[in-house]
């Protein structure tokens, strides 16, 4: 079998109209290519941020429920004075977090969930003492939640009974180094120490972070903070991260857990990227918009033009259904050349985008690259867009009279 | 004697009205008996406003009669839908107009082979042969390449004849055929369609304005104020 008679024609026909057909390609490619660059470039602004922002976090956890008082007169039944204070929230273990974490790992969307039990300690040095948010964690499972692992900028990555991990500042503020000793000191109640050996220092990005934490053995962490074989939280990642509110919401209907996500901890970051992806969508849809009246309207002067020639290959035989896909046929070319052309022209603007525009440290201020699945699927839409957009001048091709179309 | 050979078209009372329902309704043909059988080489004369032009289409099934009664090759196709007339259309009719009408993206041999691809919807090697048989036969074989524009009137008019033919059709219906070539291509286009009555029994019905090549016809048909006067 050979392309057919539709596609036959068509082709024919773009290339006998070339001034017309190239100027419509080139818009086809100018539109899809401004969509495709400013979607990949949103797209990895975004995933940029959300690394950054998000790197430390997890995007769900499950928290101890909030101790709430309970007070043993009730009101309203008599005259009666009554004041009630809410109570300190004392370090707690959630209950029985091995078989809610079983219940977490068996949740769709969550690809990973580590224990953790953190609270308030002082690092002390000598003469020195710091705050810190004290971390008890399993390496291994918290760094499939949380990148630790590659943030190690001096020592090892590990941490045995009686190894720590601390920030850059924090080593600072202490005068330690990578095998120098800490003393980690909890208040409160539990109030107990323990003597640390510095196995790694981290740089997570944030002065206020590289001060605050330190991670110890989870193990180690438990009798310090008076939580024996307890966990304060259970960290979960997810593989949809804008689907983390849905994953925390459902958890939180099946186990009845005081679960977050990162959507309710970042709730101005969230609204940020909400309002740049509605304006993508925006530009996005607006730009299919124009380039599919420019592709109608070329096509419409092309029937106008090809009246003649449409009523002979009516007087042939051709019927209309044939003539609609000639029409159809040229609007899905001028479609997919097009998005072809716009996708390269988008991959060449983002590669100077990469290469050319540096921070003040000489490298990339972004890289941001074309996802394949972007390029695919801006093809596919733009040739729908284009037999879409062919529809209109399809139809008049196919009821012009014959008859009168010869006489002209 | 043999019985005279099978009719193609049969006309009976056909008319046609323009503008039904509106205060300018006009009858453009009233009632036209006409019968063309297999070989015939008929002229269709009158002038201008006559209804030739609406005739021809009618028969071509390019317009659709008010009334009367139309049968070709022996079937009617008054209550045929558009995707049926367009079909017998194509099997059965080939067509040259006036101008040309060449397709001017296609080559001469691939103009002549268009009637083949709305039917197949591909060029085939036996349309190919056909197409060139035709060109050969009509002295163009060495044009076959050439674009529409590179070819002067009278040889764009017998690529049209060659691409009437392709499909192997019956009946012609030509359109004022040498209505714009010189008296020499004139002579050319028509001779050959004349051979090709001869030797194929193609019939031709052909309008013309030009008394000279009616009467070199075998039948002339005069329609005066939509009506035939001689038959």
């Amino acid at each position: 079998m050979g392309p057919g008679f539709a596609w036959t024609v068509a082709v024919r026909f773009l290339r006998e109209g070339r001034i017309q057909s190239l100027l419509i390609i080139v818009g086809v490619a100018a539109g899809v290519g401004v969509v495709t660059y400013i979607s990949a470039l949103i797209e990895g602004l975004q995933g940029n941020t959300l690394r950054r922002t998000l790197g430390t976090q997890p995007h769900v956890v499950v928290k101890p429920f909030e101790e709430i008082p309970r007070p043993s007169l009730r009101a309203g039944t008599d005259t009666l004075a009554r004041q009630v204070q809410p109570r300190a929230q004392r370090t707690r273990s959630i209950d029985n977090w091995q078989a809610l974490m079983a219940e977490m790992r068996a949740t769709p969307n969550i690809v990973a969930v580590t224990p953790v039990a953190s609270g308030a300690a002082l690092a002390i040095r000598g003469e020195a003492s710091r705050s810190v948010a004290l971390i008890g964690i399993e390496l291994e499972g918290y760094d499939r939640i949380v990148a630790l692992k590659e943030k190690i900028v001096e020592g090892a990555a590990r941490v045995t009974p009686g190894e720590a991990l601390i920030g850059v500042q924090l080593a600072q503020d202490l005068g330690v180094g990578v095998g120098e000793r800490v003393v980690i000191r909890t208040g409160g109640t539990s109030d107990a120490a323990d003597t640390f050996k510095v196995a790694g220092i981290f740089d997570l990005g944030s002065r206020d972070l590289n001060r605050r934490y330190v991670y110890i053995p989870l193990k180690s962490a438990q009798p310090l903070l008076g939580i024996p074989g307890g966990a304060t939280n259970l960290y979960a990642a997810v593989a949809d991260m804008f689907e983390a509110d849905v994953t925390a919401a459902r958890l939180k209907a099946r186990t009845g857990a005081e679960v977050e996500s990162w959507m309710d901890t970042n709730a101005q970051l969230l609204s940020a990227l909400n309002a740049q992806t509605i304006s993508t969508r925006l530009i996005r849809l607006f730009t299919a918009v124009v380039v599919m009246l420019g592709i109608a309207s070329v096509l419409v002067v092309s029937v106008v033009q090809k009246r003649k020639e449409i009523g002979i290959l009516r007087a042939m035989g051709a019927t209309r259904a044939q003539m609609t896909q000639v029409f159809l046929t040229q609007g899905a070319i001028v479609g997919l050349v097009g998005s072809v052309l716009g996708v390269l022209l988008a991959a060449a603007m983002l590669w100077v985008f990469t290469n050319f525009a540096r921070g003040q440290d000489g490298l990339p201020l972004f890289v941001v690259g074309l996802p394949l699945d972007l390029a695919v699927t801006v093809a596919c839409v733009a040739t729908l867009c284009g037999i879409l957009a062919a529809a209109a001048p399809a139809r008049r091709a196919a009821q012009l009279d014959p008859a009168e179309a010869i006489r002209l | 004697m043999n019985a005279a050979p099978e009719p193609i078209i049969e006309l009976a009372g056909v008319t046609k009205r323009y503008g039904i329902g509106t205060p300018v309704e006009t009858e453009v043909l009233h009632g036209i008996d006409l019968t063309l059988r297999r070989g015939e080489f008929a002229a269709l004369i009158g002038p201008s406003g006559s209804g030739k032009s609406t005739l021809l289409n009618i028969i071509g099934l390019l317009e659709r009669m008010t009334g009367g009664d139309y049968r070709l090759q022996g079937r009617p196709v008054k209550e045929l839908a558009d995707a049926e007339l367009t079909s017998r259309r194509g099997d059965t009719l080939g067509f040259v107009f006036q101008f040309h009408h060449l397709l001017p993206a296609f080559s001469a041999v691939e103009n002549v082979m268009l009637p083949a691809l709305v039917k197949h919807g591909r060029f085939t090697e036996p349309d190919r042969a056909r197409a060139m048989t035709l060109l050969d036969r009509v002295g163009l074989k060495d044009a076959a390449d050439k674009k529409p524009a590179q070819l002067s009137g009278g040889m764009q008019q017998r690529v049209a004849i060659a691409r009437a033919l392709a499909r192997g059709c019956p009946l012609v219906l030509a359109d004022e055929p040498t209505g714009n070539l010189d008296t020499h291509s004139s002579d050319a286009v028509f001779s050959l369609m004349r051979d090709f009555n001869q030797e194929e029994s193609v019939a031709f019905l052909i309008v013309t304005h030009d008394p000279r090549l009616a009467a070199r016809c075998d039948r002339v048909v005069e329609l005066v104020d939509g009506r035939i006067r001689s038959a």
